[in-house]
């Protein structure tokens, strides 16, 4: 089946997330014939351009109406389809947002929606291409599984894991091309499993997506300085993985990383889950604070959002050092 | 048909809003549907009473999902549902619910309330039967001319004839008047068979309460997506109710439902 060896995995961060989902998507209908891949107007941005020479009666494309897609979707779910339908994330769970909640929520649809370029990898196109709302949203719908790999090779897994479970998915995919490497060969990816990366005492780091790997340079840099901290990888955002979160209560500072508003995503789950509990660490909330930032670069935008390994660092120690 | 099948099928409506009392039911663009619901499930419509999740059924899509009177009112002619069921109409927990909630023992295939899906549905529907080599069912859905405002009908309205979906047909209940009155004025869309027309599609315009008129356009063969646009009355059959924009969804009380029950068993609609 699927070479999870050292090549294939430098081959899959090199094309990047989308281009991982599309070699994923290769493979799909040999595990399940009932697969179909919608797009709008993005096969070939979604890595699909092989996956339609292979499979052409598997891929239909709706042209740019997004909405169409979904509700299409939806009839191909109900009639036992595994329907995936990709476009980029804010439009995938913004403009869709009325056919989500119908389809997904209320009727419970295994529709698996793929979100491209989630948060700021394609900034320098603007704001409206930006996505840092789309875990907030999809987050609110009942029955949607929310997953948010953190490299490619993860990628291909959950891709994998999306097609075989029977609930709607939203797979949330971030970074770009050249997507750094967290998961250095093949591992057991279960939805609703964290994967804890590094042990740590003092602090508790839960990421997803991109800044896993960025959290975990910046668990080196805060171990440099003498503070210890561990790495969860919350790969499933949705049903979270609540032993996970118990889990991490032994430490002295609880920190969520997203590239995502820090309103409604990771941080907000996590705090929901923990809100309750009378003695509980303090949780630092990272993500995207503010109005949309003006089209630039990607790792200018991560730097301007305090999203780079040294600016998660330092967030950190000095939380860490005024608080605990 | 009997004209007595279509009396007792508005008089079932009544029965609904007057079970739904001070909530009020949606009788305007119900009574509309009166006629294409009767010639979709007793005369066009392939279903099995056995097996309503039946693979080679047609597949029925209420886009329009206000108008689900009416198709309750077919589900009780053809036995699905019972005077009992019916009665339920808007109560807590009901199947029969105000907008239809997917029961596939009934054969409501999808929920749905929020216009401007169903098409999509359809479309995807549509293509899935032609993936399973399933060419023999068809798959109706059925919109409202207000809700043919909504810009995802026409996304799905192009997909269908970009796909050659010969097997999709779409009604659109062209009955003129919507939430806040006359189409016309509210969102013109007037010319609804050539903008149909435009996107592909072999369009049949019928008077949608003329059952011979809907038969011979729900069964005609087409290469391409079919719509009937059917010119209907908002409120068909019951004279208060007629072209009367406070019925798009109204409180029938025990003394209108007599007077209404009264004169459609005179016969005067």
């Amino acid at each position: 089946m699927i070479d999870y060896s050292p090549m294939n995995i430098k081959i899959w961060s090199r094309l990047g997330s989308c281009g991982a989902f599309g070699q994923a998507a290769l493979f799909l209908p040999e595990i399940n014939d009932k697969v179909v891949m919608l797009t709008a107007d993005l096969c070939t941005f979604s890595g699909l351009d092989r996956f339609k020479l292979k499979y052409p009666d598997y891929l239909f494309n709706f042209g740019i109406a997004e909405q169409n897609m979904v509700g299409v979707a939806g009839g191909f779910a109900k009639e036992g389809f595994v329907p995936f339908a990709t476009t980029y994330a804010t439009f995938a769970s913004m403009r869709c947002a009325d056919q989500i909640k119908v389809n997904m929520g209320y009727m419970n649809l295994p529709i698996k929606l793929v979100g491209l370029t989630a948060g700021l990898s394609v900034g320098v196109l603007g704001a409206t291409h930006m996505s840092l709302e789309d875990v907030a949203v999809m987050r609110s719908v009942p029955n949607v599984v929310i997953l948010s790999p953190a490299d490619c090779t993860a990628t291909i897994k959950a891709t994998i894991a999306a097609a075989q479970i029977d609930a709607p998915v939203y797979l949330r995919l971030s970074g770009t091309m050249n997507n750094p490497i967290v998961y250095k060969e093949d591992f057991d990816f279960e939805i609703g499993k964290a994967i804890t990366l590094k042990e740590g005492k003092d602090v508790a780091i839960i990421a997803i997506g991109s800044m896993v790997y960025n959290s975990l340079k910046a668990a080196e840099i805060l171990e440099q300085n003498g503070v210890s901290a561990k790495v969860v990888d919350m790969h499933t955002i949705k049903p979270l993985d609540k032993e996970a979160i118990q889990d991490v209560l032994k430490n002295k500072l609880i920190v969520t990383v997203e590239e995502h508003s820090i309103v409604g995503g990771l941080g907000s789950a996590v705090a929901e889950e923990l809100a309750l509990l009378k003695q509980r660490p303090p949780h630092l909330i990272i993500g995207v604070n503010g109005a949309y930032p003006h089209a630039a670069s990607y790792p200018y935008l991560l730097d301007q959002a305090g999203l780079t390994p040294e600016k998660i660092a330092s967030k950190i120690e000095n939380t860490y050092k005024e608080i605990c | 048909m009997d004209k007595e099948i279509l009396k007792q099928m508005r008089i079932d409506l009544l029965k609904m809003a007057l079970s739904a009392g001070a909530q009020g039911a949606h009788m305007g663009g119900s009574l509309s549907l009166v006629e294409i619901m009767a010639v979709l499930y007793l005369d066009v419509m392939k279903f099995n009473l056995q097996n309503m999740k039946d693979e080679a059924r047609d597949r029925l899509i209420m886009s329009k999902g206000h108008g689900v009177m009416a198709q309750y009112a077919a589900l009780k002619q053809v036995g699905v549902l019972s005077e009992e069921d019916i009665l339920t109409y808007k109560a807590n927990d009901s199947k029969v619910a105000a907008h239809p909630s997917l029961n596939e023992q009934l054969g409501i295939e999808f929920s749905s309330g929020s216009l401007g899906q169903g098409l999509s549905l359809g479309v995807g529907t549509a293509l899935a039967l032609k993936r399973k080599n399933n060419l023999s069912s068809r798959v109706f859905v059925v919109l409202g001319d207000g809700e043919c405002d909504e810009g995802s009908v026409w996304e799905a309205a192009a997909s269908a004839s970009h796909f050659g979906l010969n097997n999709l047909v779409a009604i659109v209940d062209k009955n003129g008047l919507q939430y806040d009155g006359d189409t016309k004025v509210v969102l013109s869309m007037e010319n609804m068979a050539e903008k149909w027309a435009a996107f592909g599609w072999n369009v049949k315009e019928v008077n949608g309460h003329d059952v011979e008129a809907l038969h011979e356009a729900l069964t005609e063969k087409s290469s391409k997506p079919l719509v009937i646009v059917a010119k209907t009355v908002k409120g068909k059959g019951i004279s208060f109710m007629e072209n009367n924009p406070q019925w798009h969804n109204g409180v029938v009380s025990q003394k209108l439902f007599e007077q209404a029950v009264a004169e459609l068993e005179a016969g005067n609609d």
